[in-house]
């Protein structure tokens, strides 16, 4: 019978029982190969894919800060992966909490405001991995959506919109900007660009540019399958805890496609955000279109907004103030998080500058909190001494911040003895 | 026997009957599956998950409050049921993937040679000139089809509750844009092939673990235990790095095809996974099947 002879795992085993125990076993060489094959390609494709920078014409890194300058790229699309590991201790939700109290005045009166609210959920971006969608077609139209599990938060900005949507809790945030042409301030200006891309990242690092600071071009690389120049940005003071910057150009368009911030006492980047994959092309203008839908509970900017007292939009100024958990480290002059305190001074410059306030209480400013809280501050912190006094310094692997006894606190992007010598230079 | 027949008159042209002799085999073991009790019991069950979810919600928010305000517990899109029903077919799957389909499965997989050995019909069936090989193909092939078949039972079932209890219409993706109605649909099928394609691993672990014993209740046993073991596994954070490569891992990535563009990174990450345990554990099945003594 054909079919006998020619299927031959039929009846093999059972007519030849002597040497079909070595052929059993060889039948297994078939579930191991295909394991094998697949732990090779899961291995080697990645090496493979990453060989070889692309060649570029040299540049200098004037030309190519220029460049970066001069690149106006309107319209974009793409996915972002933003890592971050700021070295804060893992305190879970009490951290998210901390974040976003100090990121806006609104979110920590804790109002139990919407679950659209942009500060809850831009403020994640401080710490771990995320993917990022972003869209933008010119000053009038953005659009950021940060991805979860089987949900989305997205922040779109379309014309005098500006719409928050959660769509696990389907909840929708809702404020009104003015026109991006009609105004003139710094918001405004800054609302024109494109949101949340390695590119804000990349201007806030060049501001820092000055004699403090080197600059070089060193080599080429693929970012987002595209050829880029690497720009690196090196502080050259020596107190800073800035290793170096090192931004990468698309060579083209001149639009920074990934950016990292390594620490000068190495280890893994601090922020590490790139195009994973990017088009020029003009997005979809469905994609800037938000209804919100039936049932949804849409929240009115006025209503959590309530420490916006300039009476700008609470949404892209949250977007800033998240992302200035990175941006703000990144020069000395982007200490942002510090400015919106009252009193705060900046003493030093370039890299060294450090912000100084006094909280105008005695030591940890949560002493009202009770003892237990105040003890458990006390072991994040390590206790100084110096002529100022004693004091408590924390410590993150970018931004250390030392708080003296007598309530005077010192931030900054350096080691922990400029803190100190700061401190003691102030007295 | 018709199909002997069949063989028999065209024993000249050995190609053709073969083929055939498959497909009356692969019948006839879907006709065996599909009448089974146990198999219609597990259904059954399936289709009732998305309406006890959708008669839930409809009680909760029968005083007009949106479903899960404010918590976003429960099932993923559980918040949008109540404004369109098609979201109850991708609720269904985000509570029914992750334990439900693939236990209905493992039983089905887990049965589909020891099932035959303890009952003693295995050598009976290898009497007939299939084969080993095609006859554990054709079991493959019936376990695959209900996990099609098991897919589409959880989506008709929601959609038809859904489109009983809840509106219809367009509907808003979690990417905040909006598609019509019928593009929602054909995502939601989409979305089922995706889901059915998300078991195929399951389904050869299952038939790799029936052929090493000859108790089909063992074999669906240990499919089942090996299911929760690795679901626990993936929750376990310091595994992480181990984690992309659990059968389950990617599981929820279904959800992606509801964004706006659809995000296909972990989607082709599910498949390629799937189709790596269908290989691996396919041909360990094989080499196990076709190389064992059936004494039942």
């Amino acid at each position: 019978m054909a079919p006998y002879g020619s299927d031959g795992s039929t009846t093999g085993g059972e007519t030849e029982e002597r040497g079909a125990g070595r052929r059993r076993a060889a039948r297994y060489v078939v579930p191991v190969t295909v394991m094998g094959v697949a732990a090779a390609t899961i291995g080697l494709v990645p090496a493979l894919a990453d060989s070889g920078d692309p060649d570029l014409p040299a540049i200098s890194a004037q030309r190519l800060v220029e460049k970066i300058a001069a690149s106006d790229t309107q319209r974009l699309s793409g996915t972002v992966k933003i890592s971050t590991d700021l070295g804060l201790p893992d305190l879970g939700g009490l951290e998210s909490g901390l974040m976003s109290g100090a990121a806006s005045p609104s979110a920590a009166d804790g109002d139990g405001g919407s679950a659209a609210d942009p500060t809850a959920h831009l403020t994640e971006l401080a710490s771990g991995t995320h993917t990022l969608r972003v869209a933008a077609d010119g000053p009038d139209r953005q659009k950021v959506s940060l991805l979860q599990d089987a949900a989305e938060y997205s922040l779109i900005h379309d014309g005098t919109d500006v719409w928050g949507y959660d769509s696990a809790s389907n909840e929708v945030y809702h404020s009104t900007v003015p026109a991006a042409g009609g105004s003139g301030d710094a918001a405004g200006g800054r609302r024109g660009e494109l949101p949340a891309t390695p590119k804000e990242l990349a201007q806030e690092a060049l501001k820092a540019v000055d004699a403090t600071t080197s600059v070089t071009v060193d080599g080429t690389a693929q970012v987002a399958g595209r050829d880029a120049y690497r720009l690196v940005v090196e502080p050259k003071q020596k107190d800073s805890t800035v290793g170096s910057i090192t931004i990468a150009v698309d060579a083209k368009t001149g639009t920074p496609l990934k950016f990292t911030l390594s620490p000068a006492a190495g280890g893994a980047a601090v922020v590490d955000a790139g195009f994973t994959q990017v088009s020029f092309a003009k997005p979809d203008a469905s994609t800037f279109d938000f209804t919100p839908p039936k049932g949804a509970k849409v929240t009115e900017g006025d209503e959590t907004g309530t420490g916006d007292t300039d009476g700008t939009a609470a949404a892209p100024r949250a977007t800033e103030k998240a992302l200035d958990g990175g941006k703000g480290l990144v020069g000395g002059k982007g200490l942002d998080g510090a400015k919106g305190l009252d009193g705060a001074e900046v003493i030093g410059e370039g890299w060294n500058a450090i912000a100084t306030f006094d909280t105008g209480t005695e030591g940890l400013p949560t002493a009202d909190a009770g003892g237990a809280f105040d003890g458990f501050l006390n072991s994040l912190g390590d206790q100084v001494k110096g002529s100022f006094g004693t004091g408590t310094v924390f410590s993150t692997r970018l931004v250390n911040a030392l708080l003296t006894d007598d309530g005077t606190v010192y931030v900054g992007a350096v080691t922990k003895d400029a803190l100190v010598e700061a401190a003691d230079a102030g007295k | 026997m018709s199909r002997a027949e069949t063989y028999a008159a065209t024993g000249a042209a050995a190609r053709a009957p073969r083929a055939l002799w498959s497909l009356g085999l692969l019948r006839n073991e879907l006709l065996t599956t599909f009448r089974r009790w146990r198999t219609l019991a597990l259904l059954a069950v399936l289709a009732a998950v998305p309406v006890l979810v959708g008669v839930a919600v409809r009680i909760e928010t029968g005083g007009g409050d949106p479903a899960g305000g404010g918590g976003g517990g429960g099932p993923a899109f559980i918040s949008q049921i109540t404004d369109n029903g098609l979201f109850l077919v991708f609720t269904a799957f985000a509570a029914t993937l992750p334990f439900f389909l693939p236990m209905a499965i493992g039983v089905v997989a887990g049965d589909a040679i020891a099932g035959e050995a303890s009952a003693g019909t295995l050598r009976y069936l290898l009497v007939a000139p299939a084969g080993r090989t095609r006859l554990l193909l054709t079991k493959y092939a019936t376990v695959l089809v209900f996990c099609l078949a098991a897919t589409l039972v959880v989506a008709v079932s929601a959609l038809a509750t859904g489109a009983l209890l809840f509106p219809l219409g367009d509907l808003t993706t979690i990417s905040g844009t909006r598609i019509g109605f019928a593009e929602g649909l054909l995502r939601a099928l989409l979305i089922a092939l995706v889901v059915a394609a998300s078991l195929v691993g399951v389904a050869a672990l299952g038939l790799f673990v029936s052929t090493l014993t000859g108790s089909g209740i063992a074999a669906m046993a240990t499919t089942v235990g090996l299911l929760i073991t690795v679901q626990i596994l993936d929750q376990i954070p310091q595994l992480h790095a181990l984690q992309p490569y659990f059968f389950s891992h990617y599981w929820l990535s279904f959800a992606d095809l509801l964004r706006e563009p659809v995000y296909w990174d972990d989607l082709l990450r599910n498949l390629g996974l799937q189709a790596l345990y269908a290989a691996v554990f396919g041909s360990a099945a094989w080499a196990r099947f076709t190389a064992k003594d059936i004494t039942a």
